[in-house]
């Protein structure tokens, strides 16, 4: 899950210079050192594949080894300004779980993912086929991805869950696409925070 | 190969301490020794110094061997000419604790107050005290400001402590396999241990020396009762089983089972080297350690001080130094705004894993020392 340089420059213009940030699922750590540089955050990644871990290590990146599936008990309410989840949700179990969790130790929530709704995604599938593209590279029967879900799913889900949608930006590679974007865009890019009136 | 990687051949040092020093107790130590050893070159900025702290076993002998004889240091792994610690670039010093049984000051030593063997005598001596001590080892030194301080199991404590005690004089702390604190359940295993030893009739309030023997049962069975907690249930399964000396059960209080022999064989073998009384002060110096305490138990507020960079370690397997009670620290620290990476290195070996060379292990490690600015 390698990020791109629009990822990169969106989330830096939704931070403050110096807030803290936690990035979950961090890979290599390269969103938080992009983070560390343009916008002096302190920041720390969640990481549990240890080959990762080691690169965060080499680069110098605060990283704690733990399964996020199993929640973030350790982290107290509100101590982040941001906390981002990069292209992972798709890979999550506990999908609400997580997202609740984000908005406990976060005072808002960053989170993109694929949107399997894109057109030549749907195109794949009238073909009869499983997309693979540069934002789904695997095969289905190599995918870590395990929840597959579009850009409208996932407006559904922060309505029921009573999570407001700060912002939301949709690209198709490193387009804007303002029309359609569930047609369109092939990755979607959300700024989330607690409803005030939540829900159910 | 290994022996490009080794330190070679070193040689123990002793500085001898007359300035008293008050202990955590209330006691003082009039005057006292520390043995040390160190392995590389202190550069002109003084600046490439790390300080590796010992556990309850361990010794100032970290890395090398002697001329003498005798075996490699007991982190000959890790400290060393290309190895994780990397001796071509730092200046590492092993010290062997007060209260110690290696040639520091210690209850085995003769207390110049009585010219007899300090024994039960020797005052308690905590965490800080051994940091405290270290500190003016280093003065002696000229060490303002280590690079790194190291530990695993205790010495990961007297890591932690050093950035608590002196915040600037430690750039990085590596606390490994370690705990904020003992739990209930792990203050119970050493109280076990002494009381196996202050029990021993050859114990004699603690002043074996004058008599001329050494409470071996009791300090056999402590080490016993350690070993078992330092391993895995696994590795012990898979070492031992329920392999039979005898093929079948012999119905006898003798050694049947291989679990059985290993244990008495370490036991023995400890108690032919250790003394008796360091194991208790030691054992009580681990109990004692809460850096919380002060602070009604909010380990968020005794890391305020803090002003170092850590990286935290633990292992799957640990029961007796749980990951979880690492993830303390983490935690903790994360939440005082401090630098902190933390592991859990997947290996089967339980507490003693923190002594191997596991390669993702010795691989972050070796990463995060790299990156330490000199």
């Amino acid at each position: 899950m390698s990020f791109q340089r629009y990822d990169y420059d969106v989330i830096a213009n939704w931070i403050e210079p110096g807030e803290r940030i936690l990035d979950l699922g961090c890979g290599d750590g390269s969103l938080l050192r992009y983070l560390a540089d343009v916008r002096q955050v302190r920041g720390y990644g969640v990481e549990k594949d240890p080959e990762r871990v080691l690169a965060c290590t080499r680069n110098g990146i605060n990283v704690i080894q733990i399964d996020m599936e199993e929640g973030l008990a350790g982290f107290d309410d509100g101590f982040f300004d941001h906390v981002i989840m990069s292209l992972s949700l798709q890979a999550m179990h506990n999908t609400q779980g997580i997202l609740k969790e984000m908005l406990r130790v976060g005072r808002e929530a960053v989170v993109s993912f694929p949107n399997f709704a894109y057109w030549r995604h749907r195109q794949a599938i009238l073909n009869g086929h499983m997309p693979v593209s540069k934002n789904l590279p695997h095969q289905w029967y190599n995918t870590p991805n395990i929840r597959f879900f579009t850009i409208a799913d996932f407006d559904d889900l922060c309505a029921q869950e009573g999570i407001a949608i700060r912002e939301r930006l949709a690209f198709d590679e490193d387009k804007v696409i303002t029309d359609e974007p569930n047609f369109l865009a092939s990755v979607a890019l959300y700024r989330l925070g607690r409803s005030e009136t939540p829900a159910g | 190969m290994k022996e490009q990687q080794s330190v070679g051949i070193v040689v123990p040092q002793t500085a001898h301490f007359s300035d008293p020093l008050p202990l955590k107790s209330g006691g003082v130590l009039p005057q006292y020794d520390l043995v040390y050893e160190t392995y590389g070159t202190l550069n002109a900025a003084r600046s490439n110094a790390v300080l590796v702290c010992h556990a309850l076993s361990g010794s100032h002998h970290v890395a090398g061997r002697y001329a003498e004889g005798g075996g490699e240091g007991w982190w000959d792994n890790l400290v060393g000419p290309g190895k994780p610690l990397d001796t071509r670039r730092f200046f590492v010093i092993g010290v062997n604790n007060l209260g110690g049984c290696y040639g520091s000051s210690g209850p085995n030593c003769i207390n110049p107050a009585t010219g007899k063997p300090w024994g039960a005598d020797f005052p308690f001596v905590t965490v800080e005290d051994w940091v405290d001590a270290q500190a003016r080892l280093a003065d002696r030194l000229g060490i303002e400001r280590f690079a790194a301080v190291v530990g695993g199991s205790l010495g990961g404590m007297q890591a932690l402590s050093w950035t608590l005690q002196y915040p600037d004089r430690v750039a990085h702390a590596l606390v490994i396999a370690s705990a904020p604190k003992l739990t209930a359940q792990n203050i119970a295993f050493n109280e076990v241990a002494r009381q196996a030893i202050l029990k021993d009739p050859e114990f004699h309030g603690g002043h074996y020396y004058e008599h001329g023997v050494v409470p071996t049962r009791g300090l056999a069975l402590a080490r016993m009762i350690g070993h078992i907690t330092y391993l895995s249930d696994d590795a012990m399964g898979q070492k031992f089983g329920r392999t039979l000396r005898h093929d079948k059960p012999v119905f006898s209080y003798d050694v049947e089972f291989e679990i059985e022999s290993y244990l008495r064989y370490q036991g023995d073998k400890f108690a032919g080297f250790f003394d008796a009384n360091t194991y208790l002060l030691i054992t009580k110096a681990l109990d004692y350690y809460d850096p919380a305490f002060d602070y009604d138990g909010d380990l968020v507020a005794a890391l305020g001080r803090a002003k170092a960079d850590y990286l935290v370690v633990s292992f799957s397997t640990d029961w007796r130094f749980a990951p979880s009670r690492s993830r303390e620290i983490v935690y903790a620290l994360m939440h005082s705004d401090r630098r902190v990476s933390y592991t859990e290195i997947d290996c089967p070996a339980g507490h003693d894993s923190f002594l191997l060379d596991d390669p993702q292990y010795h691989g972050v490690l070796r990463a995060y020392i790299d990156n330490i600015r000199l």
